[in-house]
């Protein structure tokens, strides 16, 4: 190992995979290392075996869960939107020659004590019981005057009759957007929180663009392919960070899993000068890793210096069922949003074991569900993530609405996880850190923090390159 | 017309038996005796035209380097294996028969596996009689080759030799081929260019 490197990348999860995959691409001399002998870090999906020995060290799985290799179980819930950034980098670095990809099969909001599906056709939206007549009226005129938005054209700002004035989507509120077309509360709720997937209402009274923006990120992958935005690679999201590990060795990338990483060595200035694993050390420029190799969770961070901080708490409940979520037409997978306001505690019907009331709370819960369709386990079983941002010193109790939604819960394995971020940017000591998986139900902000972390590292805008012509035409 | 099929052949062996020249010599008939450690190319494709003319085509994965630490996406799917050895490395071969018993556990039961020796060209120094190697091969039920990928000899009988015994007639066949291809995939495919852009957005209400 007394090899020096350009960069040394630390832990296998989607993010650096994606960097490790870049920078090799670009002709940097990566290694990449990983204290698990598998790939994924906290992005892996794991076999039974694996899931058991994470969660339930002194049980074997039970044998009527099926072979332990039909098994991909996510340990974060996420999907890929349709035509966001993540399909983008996938499209381009010809990754998805090692990945199959398929729907996930319908979008849902919960609404009124049921689940309805978020209308994605105008036969949809008429059948939907998310409206009345007149609001359906009123949304399509909304939505009309989304689509056919300019910038450049002042007529389209217009919107249609009911709009006096034009909007200006980057000084007016999503507020003053949805009173325009005269929204009810219940639509704007949908709206936001199922389409343009916000997790509380504090966007409502920041200027529309950016619900603009997400919104048209949502209809449009939902066009792309027609029953849900979203798309899920089979055999898990595990498959993400391993095919683009395969584009970095591909490069020149060298892979070294099982690896104790036990320190990180900095020079008197603090700069970033090696690891040291064992008692080899192993010299690069710069260094890039998820947080739990900087200190994450440690009382102080490696060598006495704080580089991470928590910021929020996620809860994961992992639900193994033996049925589709009830209410969902028998979906093979759903994305159901739980928007806050719908399950708000106001009427103090949930009260936890000392009868104490559990305040309002303001952030959705999100469930995800797959199943044997996807090849993430076995025929007639179907996992369903249920999942918020903690709020409460009970977080189990919080995600309570979306676990009542399942129906009989065959296996429940629940996580609390610190989401960490990084103190500095890294360009004074040439140490990357990337940020912790988010609760949001896509993969937008991964790919936010890949660009980012990319800009520093390298000093310039992430431009995607195609790979080798050669390589192309002998894929025909 | 003749009937084409698409199989996933995945390499495996120590570093340096030769495994991405075995395979360069087989698509490019080239050989390059300085290749340094699998760069760039490690995602290959070539046909083998039976008697029958039956096409099958090979979609072939190297290790890329990654030989300890190979992703479980590596043998998903994989149709066939050759597993390389270097005739003059007596450790070569237990190092293949490692790799011949993860393939037991980890691939699909029905893998034709190719255990092949390479670097015939340096017969002088060999250390793996042949008669030692196709003993193992026997026992384990695979079949066996001997190769130089420098001169070419055996080289195109080994993938010759796979193609004939996959199982062309199984309708799965065709269903179990590798990824790579649009025509091959069940999903939706990603590569596929979106009409559905901007104005021509379908009405979300």
């Amino acid at each position: 190992m007394d090899e020096e490197y350009d960069v040394i990348v630390l832990g296998t999860g989607l993010t650096e995979c994606i960097l490790s995959g870049l920078l090799s691409v670009d002709g940097k001399k990566v290694l990449h290392m990983d204290r698990n002998d598998y790939y994924g870090g906290d992005s892996a999906s794991l076999n039974l075996t694996q899931l058991y020995r994470k969660f339930r060290p002194n049980q074997t799985p039970p044998a009527d869960l099926g072979r332990d290799r039909d098994y991909a179980v996510d340990l974060i819930p996420k999907f890929i939107i349709a035509s966001g950034e993540l399909t983008k980098i996938l499209v381009h670095t010809d990754v998805t020659r090692y990945l199959e990809f398929k729907q996930i099969a319908g979008s849902f909001v919960y609404r009124d004590g049921r689940i309805s599906k978020v209308p994605s056709t105008e036969l949809e939206a008429v059948k939907s019981p998310l409206m009345g007549l007149f609001e359906k009226r009123r949304a399509k005129k909304f939505f009309e005057f989304l689509q056919g938005w300019r910038d450049e054209d002042p007529v389209t700002h217009q919107g249609n009759a009911f709009v006096n004035s034009g909007i200006n989507l980057d000084t007016d509120s999503m507020k003053a957007v949805y009173e325009k077309f005269g929204l009810e509360p219940g639509t704007q709720d949908f709206i936001g929180h199922a389409m343009a997937l916000y997790l509380d209402d504090d966007y409502i009274d920041k200027p529309a663009r950016p619900t603009y923006d997400r919104i048209v990120l949502y209809t449009s992958s939902m066009a792309r392919y027609g029953k849900s935005p979203y798309i899920y690679p089979l055999y898990g999201l595990g498959e993400l960070p391993q095919s683009f590990a395969r584009l970095s060795a591909i490069y020149g990338g060298t892979y070294m899993l099982d690896k104790k990483i036990d320190e990180i060595i900095t020079d008197a200035d603090g700069k970033f000068v090696g690891v040291r694993s064992g008692t080899e050390t192993v010299k690069a420029k710069q260094v890039i890793g998820d947080p739990s190799y900087f200190g994450a969770g440690a009382e102080v961070g490696d060598g006495g210096r704080l580089r991470v901080i928590e910021e929020k708490r996620v809860i994961r409940a992992i639900c193994i069922l033996k049925h589709p979520i009830p209410g969902t037409d028998g979906s093979d997978s759903v994305q159901i949003v739980i928007p806050q306001n719908q399950v708000n505690r106001r009427n103090g019907e949930y009260l936890d074991l000392q009868h104490t009331l559990i305040p309002d709370l303001e952030l959705d819960i999100y469930i995800a569900m797959v199943s044997s369709t996807h090849n993430v386990c076995a025929k007639d079983v179907y996992v369903a993530i249920v999942s918020t941002i903690v709020e409460t010193s009970k977080p189990e109790l919080e995600i309570q609405p979306g676990l009542q939604l399942l129906g009989s819960i065959y296996e429940k394995f629940v996580t609390v996880s610190p989401l960490y971020m990084p103190l500095s940017t890294g360009e004074a000591d040439n140490i990357f850190i990337t940020r912790s998986y988010d609760a949001t139900s896509h993969f937008e902000t991964v790919v936010d923090d890949v660009k980012d972390v990319w800009g520093r590292v390298t000093g310039k805008d992430l431009v995607l390159k195609q790979r080798n012509p050669e390589e192309a035409e002998q894929q025909e | 017309m003749s009937k084409q099929f698409q199989f996933k052949l995945v390499l495996l062996g120590e570093s340096a038996v030769g495994k991405s020249s075995l395979v360069l010599r087989f698509v490019k008939d080239q050989f390059d005796d300085y290749r340094e450690s699998t760069i760039g190319a490690a995602f290959l494709t070539q046909t083998v035209t039976l008697d029958d003319q039956t096409i099958v085509k090979f979609e072939i994965w190297d290790t890329a380097g990654q030989e300890r630490y190979k992703a479980p996406m590596y043998y998903r799917n994989a149709n066939c294996a050759v597993v390389v050895y270097d005739i003059t490395q007596a450790s070569s071969l237990d190092k293949a028969r490692t790799w011949i018993r993860e393939l037991q556990r980890q691939a699909d039961p029905s893998i034709v596996i190719a255990l092949c020796g390479n670097k015939t060209d340096l017969t002088a120094r060999r250390q793996i009689t042949q008669e030692e190697a196709k003993k193992y091969a026997d026992e384990e039920g695979l079949m066996w080759f001997e190769t130089s990928a420098k001169t070419g000899e055996g080289v195109s009988e080994v993938f010759t030799a796979i193609a004939k015994k996959l199982p062309l007639s199984a309708p799965s066949s065709r269903t179990n081929a590798a990824r790579g291809t649009a025509a091959a995939r069940q999903g939706v495919d990603l590569n596929r260019q979106t009409t559905t852009q901007g104005s021509n957005e379908a009405c979300n209400c």
